[in-house]
Parts: C-alpha cells; structure tokens; sequence
C-alpha cells in the first residue's frame, strides 16, 4: 500500500485503472464524471503507450474502447446516465465479440436529463445488460473511494477473466466526494488467459488463427449456441464473483438491503436504530450482477422484515423480492431525481415497520 | 506460361455472398492486392462495416474486426491507438458512413487518424433490400422514395469526399469508380496509395469508389455499370480531392 | 497463345467479363453451375491475348489467366 492521499472519487478511480495497467481511454465529457478523463488527459499521455482520446461522441467513445480491447489493450470509458444510455450499443457488441473492458458509470437522476445530482435510477439497466440482446455485465457498486479504488483496479482482471466488460456502478456521492485513499501496489496476475484473440496482425503460420473480432452469427442455431457459452461464464461469474457485506444481521428483526452511498446512510440509521434498542441489520451488495441473494435468503430465514433503500423508485427491490422469495414481506423507501435520502428517514421507516409489527 | 492475373492470396477461399454483377467483389480485390503488393498482410487490421459488407470479415486474409453500423471509423482509431504500427482500413458503405456514421467519419477525418477508409457509395442501401441512401440521387427510385427522390423532402446527396476535403486534418481523399477496366486500374492505383499514405504516416486517407448495385437499381449488371457511369459521375465527380505532400 | 482457367462453380454469370473481352471471345454457358447460375466460358481458347481485362472485371475474382 502506498501513502495515504485525499482524493475525489473520480480521480482515485482514474488513477486505479492507471495503476491496473489501463493504458488507453476513451471519453467524453458528462457531470459529474468529467474529472476522469480530465485526470486521465493529464496523466495518459505522460505515461509510456498511454493515450487519451475524447471522442466526438458517448457512441464514439464506446466503439473506439471496442476496437482497443480487440487489439488486446486494457481500456476504460466513463460517463454519467445519460452517456451511458447512449453507449448500450457498443456495450452490447462488446459483449457479443468477447471483449474486456471497464466501464464506468456515476449515476445521476434521471429521466432524460435528469439531474447532475446523484442517483441509483440506471440499476435495472446496469444489471439486466441495458442495450439489446441475452448478456450480462459484471456490476461493482463501491461505496466509498477506497473500495471505488479497490473494485476499479479488480475489473481489469475479471475483464480479462472472462472477456466481458466490467460496469463500476457508482453515483455522483462517490465520483464527488473526497476521501482518504491508499492506492494499492497492483500486481500482475499470471492466473489471466494470454489475448490471443486479439486483433494486433496475422500472417498464414504465424502461430494462431487469423483473429475475427464479431458479434455477428447469422445462423441462427450458431448464436444459440454462442449465447449459450456466454450464460456458461455468467453461471461462473455467479458462483464465484458474488460479493456483499454484512453486518449485524445474525439476529436482526429488520435487515436493510442498500448499496453504494446509500448503504453508507443505512448504516448510520442501523447503529442508531441498534441503540435504541430495534435489532436492525445490514446487507450491502457490493456486485449488483450477481446478485447477493444467498445472504438474504440466509436472513430471511429470522428477520421480520427487509427494507430496500435506494435512490431510486425501487429497482433492486425486485431482486431482494426474488432472494425473500415471499417468505418475509419485503418493504422499499427511496429517494430519486437527484435527493439523498436522510439517515432520519430511514430511521422513522424501520421505527413504523417496528411499531406496526410488520 | 506465366500468370498474367489471379486471385490474390489476399482474399480467402470464401465465395463472395454478393449478387450476381455487384462491384463490391472488384473493390474487396483491389483492396486485398493492394495489401498483398505493399507486403504488409501481417501488419494490417480491416474493420468491416454493417451493410452488404458485413461479412466482409470472412473474405479478407488478415485480422479483422466487425463494427456496429457506421462505427468503423472509431473503431479503426482504438484499434490503431493501441498498435500505431498496425496498418488498419475500414470498409464501409454509403448508408454506414455517410449516414448513421457521419460523426464518426467526420471525426476520424479531423482528428487526421492514420487509417485508410474505403468508403463505398452505390446510392443506395444494398443489404435492407433498397431504401434510399444520403447518397441516393434526386429522383431516385428507391424502396424508401418511391416515388423518386424528392430534395424538397428528404434533401439532396451528400458529396462524402468534397466535404472531407475541406478539413486539415485528412491526407489523401480521392473518388474512383469501378464501372470499367480503365476505371478498375485507375481506382487500383488510388487505393494502393491510399494504403501508402499510412505506412508513410502521412495521416488520414479516404478512397471512395462508385459502385453498382444492380439487384436494388433493378437493372442488368450491364445496364447497371452504365447508369453509374452516366448518373453517378456527374453527381459525383472522379478524382483526387486532396492530396498533402 | 493465353489460358484462361475459370472457376466455373465460384461463377455468378454476371456476364460483366464478357462485356470487357476486347475479342468477344466469353460467353454465359449453356449448362448451370450447383449455384443456379450460368457460369461463364470461352469458346476459341485459341485466339485469347491474355489481356485480362476479364479477369479485372470479375467481381468474383474466378478467372485465372496464363500466357
């Protein structure tokens, strides 16, 4: 670990790809994202191989990240909702021709333009694929710039472990906000496949395949069969890439269930709700896809109830009604359009669910 | 006896998808000779589009990549960002480039990436069955202008490679056609260029090639090559647009 | 004297070389090819200068062309 630094939340994101070996960014400018490629415009191109480019365009920006992971570079883009709208095509075709990447998307209210305030609104799109066709992505949603800087360097190397693109699911808390950052040494893993998919030059003999980097079957028991492979490496991602955090919900009556920045509100609201003497617990996603239904389950199990929060019209309390599946009634309280709900609000939520017997 | 002609190693043993007549067949060869020529196979990157040349992936001898329609420009950036070395061309139709693609294009063109493009406008949509292209004349029927191409309506055809022209950042922009022999050797040697521009990192290159498109035009192949040379050419005027030295 | 070999099965019969034949010596065939199409031939092998200018105007680069 190095020294101790104060840094925004983008900034500590951009310079954690760098430290990961990204080499190669493509933006454009959206609030509140733009000190990422502004910080990687700085450091980039002082960096031996490194190139920044700002695109003309978020539709741009996606495809230039596609033709830089099929020549086999570690890439990254970033934007904010409405950019990240726009990108869904690329993404899509990125996923169909296998390539890895690492997207980054601070979410901010929506629809439309929206707000430049943060949000979780863009949870279904980030966690059901968001552009066209069967895939998914793997979502890492930190809750603080350390973790921001941690699961940032991580999606590099799952990327390349699986040859899919990696969405950072944050909001414009986490991308704003300035925290105290240890930036970890990263280390090369060996465990990675060697990209020689990748298009970088062929000639007949050269040692492999000529590489055809495409998304395009036109038969149609072909694509079956390819999409069939992709739900084979999503089914490992579930098994093994599945992450939370839990905190004291072994004997909780009411387990919140919330992420990103609004996990760190539901945590003030349990130890304030713990001292006043209602067991309330808490369950922190930390993959949004996959999703962490095993641990609630688990506390479905004794809890009374769950409360979602999240900054939204309730999203990912579709998927903590899948995980409860019925065997505890599941309750949602959010803020959306840019507002950050108050630990007092969570607070009187639980407070009423207590005070009925819900 | 010597062979005077064959087919370039360049392409592969796949037989072209395209109709009977289309000229997209004579532009893939010109292209892959010109590869195969300047010896540069094991450095090169095609980026096909989506269109009629979609499957382009399949018939070219060399590392490629399949973008999303009108993309290939941005792709063809990453990719030659990453590996500066690499020779990398895309291949694109009217309705990809000029249409959906226009940023794209447009912007690969200013920024003066040192790709080659070979941007291929029949005046019309080949591979969605024949709606009207940015390229369709006016007064073209098409399955999308029935009743001809209306300016007052749907505006007029875009000239790609004059308005290319008018920027810095491009190297090499010229218009060839392929509508005869003369033409094919002509179109040949700017192509060839084209490809020389960027070993030579002179900077961005644009090739666009007039092309018959005889099912979706509703003619012979015969028929088709004379429309174009006696309706495309005047809208389209052949020759070199810009050259840096 | 110039051969022409052509790949009568890669043959769309477009007709296009036969057009460029400064000798008018290609002409579609009778019988078809498993493509449905009439490939192209040459009648008076023979009197072939081996210009190529079919071959140039292929677009499914199926002739060969030897002198």
């Amino acid at each position: 670990m190095g020294q101790k630094m104060l840094m925004k939340g983008n900034e500590a994101i951009a310079e954690a790809a760098i430290q990961a070996g990204c080499r190669f960014f493509f933006g454009y400018p959206i609030t509140p994202q733009n000190q990422i490629p502004e910080y990687m415009s700085k450091r980039l191109p002082k960096i031996e191989g490194g190139c920044f480019l700002q695109a003309e365009s978020e539709v741009a920006a996606i495809n230039m990240v596609y033709g830089a992971a099929g020549a086999g570079a570690r890439v990254m883009t970033s934007s904010s909702s409405p950019g990240i709208s726009l990108k869904q095509e690329g993404i899509s075709y990125i996923v169909g021709a296998e390539l890895p990447c690492v997207i980054v998307n601070m979410v901010r209210g929506g629809p439309g333009l929206g707000s430049i305030q943060p949000a979780q609104s863009d949870y279904y799109q980030s966690t059901r694929g968001g552009g066209h066709g069967d895939y998914r992505m793997l979502v890492l949603a930190p809750s603080s710039v350390q973790e921001a800087v941690e699961l940032t360097q991580e999606a590099f190397d799952l990327a390349d472990k699986y040859r899919n693109p990696v969405l950072i699911m944050g909001d414009g808390l986490i991308g704003q906000m300035m925290e105290p950052v240890e930036m970890p040494e990263h280390k090369d893993r060996t465990d990675l496949p060697p990209k020689t998919w990748a298009a970088t030059g062929w000639k007949p003999g050269c040692g492999r395949d000529r590489a055809v980097i495409n998304s395009l079957y036109i038969d149609p028991s072909v694509l079956e069969k390819h999409v069939n492979h992709l739900y084979e490496k999503y089914a490992v991602m579930e098994q093994t890439e599945c992450r939370w955090q839990e905190e004291m919900t072994e004997d909780a009556d009411y387990v919140i269930v919330a992420y990103g920045t609004t996990a760190r509100i539901a945590r003030s609201a349990m130890r304030k709700l713990r001292a006043e003497g209602i067991k309330t617990g808490l369950i922190r996603p930390i993959t949004l896809w996959p999703f962490p239904a095993a641990p609630i389950a688990k506390a479905a199990e004794h809890a009374k109830a769950f409360l979602t929060v999240e900054m939204s019209m309730g999203q990912m309390v579709d998927d903590v009604k899948l995980a409860v599946d019925g065997k505890k009634p599941v309750h949602f309280f959010g803020r959306t359009g840019g507002i950050v709900p108050t630990v007092r609000e969570i607070i009187t939520q639980v407070e009423n669910l207590a005070k009925e017997g819900k | 006896m010597a062979v005077v002609y064959e087919k370039t190693k360049l392409l592969t043993d796949k037989p072209l998808h395209y109709c009977p007549g289309c000229t997209h067949g004579i532009i893939h060869r010109l292209v892959a000779e010109s590869i195969d020529e300047l010896g540069v196979q094991e450095k090169t990157i095609g980026i096909a589009p989506v269109g009629c040349a979609v499957f382009a992936y399949d018939y070219f001898n060399c590392d490629m990549m399949e973008a999303a329609h009108g993309r290939a420009p941005a792709v063809a950036t990453g990719c030659k960002r990453v590996n500066p070395d690499n020779i990398v061309f895309t291949y694109q139709g009217d309705g990809d480039l000029a249409s959906i693609g226009a940023a794209e294009i447009t912007h690969a063109a200013t920024r003066g990436e040192n790709i080659t493009v070979i941007f291929v406008n029949n005046a019309i949509y080949g591979m969605t069955g024949g709606q009207m292209a940015p390229t369709t004349l006016p007064g073209q029927v098409t399955t999308t202008s029935p009743y001809g191409r209306d300016p007052k309506l749907c505006g007029y055809p875009i000239r790609v490679s004059e308005m290319l022209a008018t920027l810095d950042g491009p190297a090499y922009i010229a218009r060839v056609s392929v509508h005869d022999v003369k033409h094919i050797m002509e179109a040949k040697k700017c192509i060839r260029k084209a490809f020389e521009t960027q070993i030579n990192k002179k900077g961005f290159s644009l090739i666009e090639v007039l092309s018959a498109c005889p099912t979706n035009w509703g003619m012979t192949p015969q028929e088709a090559l004379k429309w174009l040379e006696a309706n495309m050419i005047p809208q389209y005027p052949l020759g070199v647009k810009k050259e840096v030295e | 004297m110039a051969k022409l070999t052509i790949d009568r099965e890669a043959c769309k019969g477009c007709g296009l070389c036969a057009e460029v034949c400064p000798k008018h010596l290609l002409a579609l065939s009778r019988e078809i090819n498993a493509k449905g199409y009439h490939p192209i031939g040459i009648e008076d092998q023979e009197s072939c200068i081996g210009c190529a200018f079919c071959a140039r105007m292929c677009p499914d680069a199926v002739i060969k062309v030897e002198k």
